[in-house]
């Protein structure tokens, strides 16, 4: 990169180290997200590699119960927090202002530090699985009293929370503050693209949601070390008021997973169906009363504690009422796809999957939404079948339609589009045969978080692994793939999909170290979605 | 900067700290909720009346006592009797005994919970060991006491209800 630069007359950028660490690039900081997220995720998926394994079998093979149950909690942590949010800021940080006709993010100071913040969490977090103790075992949802038997790893997970809450809240108000003031002329709230939407509205939910959590965590700090009684029975306290505050986050959490993968696809699957977005503005709508509707359903996480009858009845149409909005984005993006001339490129393929495997997801969401059958499913393989669909063959496929949608942008160069076909159909292939064995195993009884299991869930499980490493696998071909386009290829035309319509396809690619210095000139067609 | 950004920036900011504050708000406000709504299992206290004038009633109810030990508690609790037939709108008396097995003096306390949840409601103490932290000297045994009154309004469809207590080892500072 140093070389580059002095052949460089009207795009000056800084060299070296310099440029990342102090970077205040609004690109070079997406890449530092995006690459970040990706380390994270195969860290975090090295330790779903440990879980599968140990479950290839019924009883103890590889490792101890207590190490075990680290995996299982700081897999989940990284992956959330270390993998799909900042993926997804990091899209956000990239396309943005290219998408608002925006010079930068608003706040380009304040976007290295959020950046910056999260690799000295990440070590903080990680580094407690070499503390005497072990690391937090607790599982991700921290339930005292269990999560205060932490060793010496406790204060250490704390502090990664509350700096990781600082980091996404800065990114956030980074966000809004961008869009709500940095538009090019022309560019209304509600011609705005789909994605860009979808952050926006993120961003609200991280700042309503994240400072809840930073409390609850705080609130477990002092239980353990400063003699107060939160959650402690004994001083008056009460360990379901913890669940409380922490689904009250946590609901809103899994939209801010979901609601950037429902931007993706807003924007992919247009462009490869060659059709406008149906119904735009629902779509806008439809997130926003999600959105709402989020934080007043946390209680299905909780069915099982002995809530009153009133609560459960209450907290089970709620749900039911997410999946209406949920159901009018599933709807548009079919019928965005129906009658349209559509090729299959990579990342139309994912997006696609998305839509079709979220929605599984979605359906066995809305089986646990129902109180009753809960009692049954709550706490077993069922709810992991679940939230991996939504997840995994959710957000994370969603993330990766965007990589390879935006990819030729970023790079200059197309990526090979064979290996992103085969990258996409082992992906597909393998994390159903990782996930969906799981709804049996938990229907007939398979509790989460164990590391042995009754003999007659073997057969199950073993198929589950061998997805697990498949998919596993798989994964390193897009690492492959990434690399070898960000090194060359043929070249990148501006509009890299003919169909994809949108600010960031009229500037060059790869786009150059600053766009839109002087706000662009819309015209009709750059605002169509 | 521009002012715009500035002015949400600071906005947003002061949302995240509102945030913050209402996390914590959660604390008396469940605390609150869960007294109107009697939803765990918290019984309340009353002063008695000594020269109650209104009548009891002639329904019968079914009080069972439960008695536990949190792990980090090294006592033992068990009702003196398991179950107790009451009339609504009467005072009863009954009794736990309370054994410290270990020879340290150790100071716990008891917390109760009625349930169905919505017995709680309707379920009243004048007296009981769990007002305050209770302490045990090495090896010794007591009897401890709650006295207590079934409301008479009660629902109908109650018929038993149970008392159960925990003890836990008392957190320094506390009371
Ligand atoms: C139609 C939409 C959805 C409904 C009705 C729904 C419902 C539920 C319910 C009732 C549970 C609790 C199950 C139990 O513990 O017994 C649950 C768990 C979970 N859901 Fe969903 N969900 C939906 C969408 C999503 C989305 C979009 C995500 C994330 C992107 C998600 C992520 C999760 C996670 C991570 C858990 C497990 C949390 C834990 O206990 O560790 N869900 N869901
Ligand atoms: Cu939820």
């Amino acid at each position: 990169m140093s070389t580059l630069a002095h052949d460089d007359h009207h795009d000056h950028k800084p060299t070296g180290l310099k440029r990342w660490f102090f970077s205040t690039n609004h690109k070079d900081i997406g890449t530092l997200y995006l690459i970040f997220a990706l380390v994270m995720f195969f860290v975090g998926g090295s330790m779903a590699m440990i879980i599968r394994a140990e479950l290839f079998q019924p009883g103890l093979q590889f490792v101890d119960p207590q190490f075990y149950n680290s995996m299982v909690t700081v897999h989940a942590l990284i992956m959330i927090f270390g993998a799909v949010m900042p993926a997804g800021v990091g899209l956000a940080n990239w396309m943005i202002p290219l998408m608002v006709g925006a010079p930068d993010m608003a706040l380009p100071r304040m976007n290295n530090m959020s950046f910056w913040i999260l690799p000295f969490a990440f070590a903080l977090l990680i580094s407690t699985l070499f503390m005497e103790g072990g690391g937090p075992a607790g599982g991700w949802t921290m339930y005292p009293p269990l999560v205060l038997q932490t060793g010496n790893a406790f204060p250490f997970l704390i502090f990664a929370i509350h700096f990781l809450g600082v980091s996404s809240i800065m990114g956030a108000i980074n966000i809004i503050a961008t869009v709500f003031n940095m538009r090019a002329p022309g560019m209304t709230l509600m011609k705005m693209p789909l994605f860009v939407w979808t952050w926006v509205i993120t961003s609200f939910l991280l700042i309503a949601s994240l400072p809840v959590l930073a409390g609850g965590v705080t609130m477990l700090l002092t239980d353990k070390y400063f003699g107060t009684s939160f959650f402690d029975a004994a001083g008056g306290g009460d360990p379901v008021l913890f669940q409380h505050i922490f689904w009250f986050f946590g609901h809103p959490e899994v939209y801010i997973l979901a609601l950037p993968a429902f931007g993706i696809v807003s924007q992919v699957i247009p462009a490869f169906a060659r059709k406008p977005l149906f119904g735009y503005a629902s779509m806008v709508y439809a997130t926003a009363s999600i959105a709402i509707l989020s934080f007043f359903v946390w209680a299905h996480h909780m069915f099982t504690v002995g809530l009153p009858i009133k609560g459960e009845l209450f907290f089970m149409y709620a749900t039911m009422l997410i999946a209406v909005p949920t159901g009018v984005k599933v709807f548009n993006w079919i019928a965005t796809m129906w009658k349209g001339a559509m090729t299959f490129e990579t990342p139309m393929l994912f997006s696609i999957a998305f839509v079709i495997l979220f929605t599984i997801g979605g359906f066995s969401g809305l089986m646990l939404g129902i109180t009753p059958v809960d009692f049954q499913y709550h706490d077993t393989y069922f709810v992991v079948a679940h939230f991996h669909y939504v997840l995994l063959t959710g957000a994370i496929f969603a993330l990766m339609s965007a990589v390879y949608y935006w990819l030729p942008k970023w790079t200059g160069y197309m990526y090979d589009e064979r290996l992103g076909k085969i990258h996409f159909w082992l992906s597909l292939i393998s994390s159903n045969v990782l996930f969906f064995p799981q709804h049996f195993l938990g229907l007939a009884g398979m509790p989460r978080r164990i590391p042995d299991y009754n003999i007659q869930f073997a057969d199950f499980n073993a198929i589950s692994s061998i997805g697990g490493f498949a998919y596993g696998i798989t994964q390193l071909l897009f690492v492959y793939i990434v690399i070898k386009c960000a090194l060359g290829g043929k070249k990148a035309k501006p509009r890299v999909w003919e169909g994809a319509k949108g600010l960031e396809w009229t500037v060059p690619s790869p786009a150059p170290f600053h766009t839109f210095e002087t706000p662009p000139k819309l015209t009709k067609e750059m605002l169509e979605h | 900067m521009q002012r715009g950004v500035k002015k949400t920036t600071l906005k947003l900011f002061l949302f995240a700290i509102l945030m913050f504050g209402f996390g914590y708000a959660m604390v008396p406000l469940y605390d609150v909720f869960c007294d109107i709504t009697g939803i765990n299992g918290k019984t309340s206290r009353v002063v008695e009346n000594k020269n109650q004038s209104n009548v009891v009633s002639d329904r019968w109810v079914k009080v069972k006592f439960d008695a536990n030990i949190n792990g980090n508690l090294p006592w033992r609790l068990k009702p003196q009797v398991r179950n107790m037939k009451v009339q609504p709108g009467k005072f009863y008396e009954a009794t736990y005994i309370v054994e410290n097995i270990l020879d340290v003096d150790i100071v716990g306390q008891a917390i109760p919970s009625v349930s169905p949840q919505i017995a709680s409601l309707y379920f009243k103490k004048s007296e009981c060991f769990c007002f305050v932290n209770q302490l045990l000297k090495g090896y010794e045994t007591k009897e401890m006491v709650v006295r207590f009154e079934v409301d008479k309004e009660l629902p109908d469809d109650v018929t038993s209800l149970t008392l159960s207590y925990t003890f836990f080892r008392a957190k320094a500072g506390n009371s």
